[in-house]
């Protein structure tokens, strides 16, 4: 079944783990919380394929965790909550994965985070409707003007 | 009877909470983050509450995705800090404060907040890090300066709760907490935010001007805050900043006006804006049959919070 959409489908480079994507992701993230015992880091560390077998996870969904693709993980129902804590087994900051996810090395993600961010400008929305979404709203006018 | 006498909204990013335990509060990139709080512990110490009823959310610790409440109220006598993978933080015991608690429990009930209660959890960075920004680094054999009410909100899962429905709960407990008739003064802590996204390719957004915003709004005309729809915070403030909603429980939970005394507002801690403001109850109007020695002390407590107000304005 086709995902159903939502207005928030719209916010470019996100994956709202919204009550579909929780369902979906269960066993994404239960497999990560598992993660929270030292037997079981080191279970899986030992053969991750096998570890794997004791979770319900759809092909797609195992292969994103063997390859470490954390948007395709958040794409299939993970939440980032849940993955940081396969990033940690791994021995990753989330420095790290926070960079992996948006494309950058760790030096430029985190050079990008000192200078303030990624800018909100010409990240707000794919298709511009956020626009035509504020102007809708009466009470939140004045707050989108001053913010052009 | 109790009463609510102020409020803080404050972050709860994790690093904060690693670089305490790690010594590197000397850090240039630290220092700036912990000297905007130096202020904060000096009111805190003066203010001296009795009980915090601590709004915040909890990170994949205490809940799995096998159970998500949207609103989960800590009525045990003491809550340990949880393992979120690197070994419990150094910090004592979380020390709850049951009969304020179950009260605060079926007054809002009543009040039509379906409120799940938890007798028995483990709090993490979400409820500790801002009890570290406020209090200081206290060592695990030591204790909180006070007694603490966890209140954990579902905002890892869409939809968190509207901003109006917590706005609306602020003010459900701040009724809970008049009609307790123990004499004590409680603040209400609000937590997260504020504007970051830890998420997708989009991570690392920080918009600072909606940001300023907020904080204006909170202080000055809250009401208008409770309109604003997720979207927006997930569109403005990043997926995870819309976290920010629980700032409106602490904030509907105060008098309409009330006084600033402090805030702070830094970029980056790691990966998120840093937002810290302390709001005060204008009225402080002292319990009847309470104590000469009461009205000293809030007599006393109103020094520290003005010499910062007007530090501030400088």
């Amino acid at each position: 079944m086709a995902r159903t959409q939502h207005d928030y489908d719209d916010i470019p480079g996100t994956f709202v783990f919204d009550a579909e994507r929780s369902r979906q992701g269960y066993g994404i993230n239960m497999f990560c919380m598992s993660l929270m015992k030292d037997e079981n880091r080191r279970a899986f560390k030992a053969n991750e394929a096998e570890y794997l077998k004791r979770f319900s996870l759809t092909e797609a969904q195992r292969e994103a965790i063997l390859k470490r693709d954390y948007n395709r993980m958040l794409e299939l129902g993970g939440n980032i909550y849940f993955t940081a804590k396969l990033g940690a087994t791994d021995g990753h900051s989330f420095q790290h994965l926070a960079a992996s996810m948006s494309g950058a090395t760790q030096d430029a993600y985190a050079e990008m985070m000192k200078s303030g961010g990624r800018s909100v400008e010409g990240n707000r929305s794919k298709s511009g409707k956020d626009k035509l979404a504020k102007s809708k709203s009466k009470s939140k006018s004045k707050s989108s003007a001053k913010r052009k | 009877m109790a009463r609510i006498i102020a409020g803080v909204g404050s972050s709860h990013v994790p690093a904060i909470g690693a670089a305490l335990d790690n010594n590197k509060t000397e850090e240039p990139y630290w220092k700036r983050v912990f000297s905007g709080f130096e202020k904060s512990q000096k009111w805190m110490a003066g203010t001296k509450p009795d009980v915090a009823t601590v709004v915040y959310n909890d990170h994949a610790s205490a809940f799995s995705v096998d159970l998500i409440p949207t609103f989960a109220l800590g009525c045990a006598p003491e809550f340990p800090p949880a393992d979120e993978g690197w070994g419990p933080r150094p910090v004592p015991v979380v020390k709850g404060h049951p009969e304020l608690a179950s009260h605060i429990a079926q007054s809002v009930i009543l009040d039509e907040f379906d409120l799940t209660i938890c007798n028995k959890m483990e709090v993490d960075h979400g409820l500790t890090v801002p009890l570290n920004l406020l209090c200081g680094k206290i060592p695990p054999s030591g204790e909180w300066p006070f007694k603490v009410i966890p209140l954990a909100v579902n905002v890892v899962m869409y939809p968190p709760p509207t901003g109006h429905r917590c706005y609306m709960l602020g003010k459900a407990i701040r009724k809970a907490v008049k009609s307790f008739p123990e004499d004590l003064s409680v603040v209400i802590f609000g937590t997260g935010g504020l504007s970051h996204q830890i998420s997708g390719p989009r991570a690392g957004l920080i918009n600072s001007k909606w940001d300023k915003a907020f904080l204006d709004r909170l202080s000055k005309d809250p009401k208008k805050l409770t309109h604003i729809p997720h979207i927006e915070y997930m569109r403005e403030a990043g997926a995870e900043g819309v976290e920010m909603v629980m700032w409106l429980i602490m904030r509907g939970a105060l008098d309409e006006d009330v006084k600033e005394v402090y805030r702070f507002y830094t970029v980056p801690a790691s990966n998120t804006a840093v937002g810290h403001i302390i709001l005060e109850n204008k009225r402080t109007v002292p319990a009847r049959g309470r104590s000469s020695a009461g009205k000293t002390r809030q007599a006393a407590l109103r020094k520290p919070s003005q010499r910062i107000a007007s530090r501030d304005a400088r």
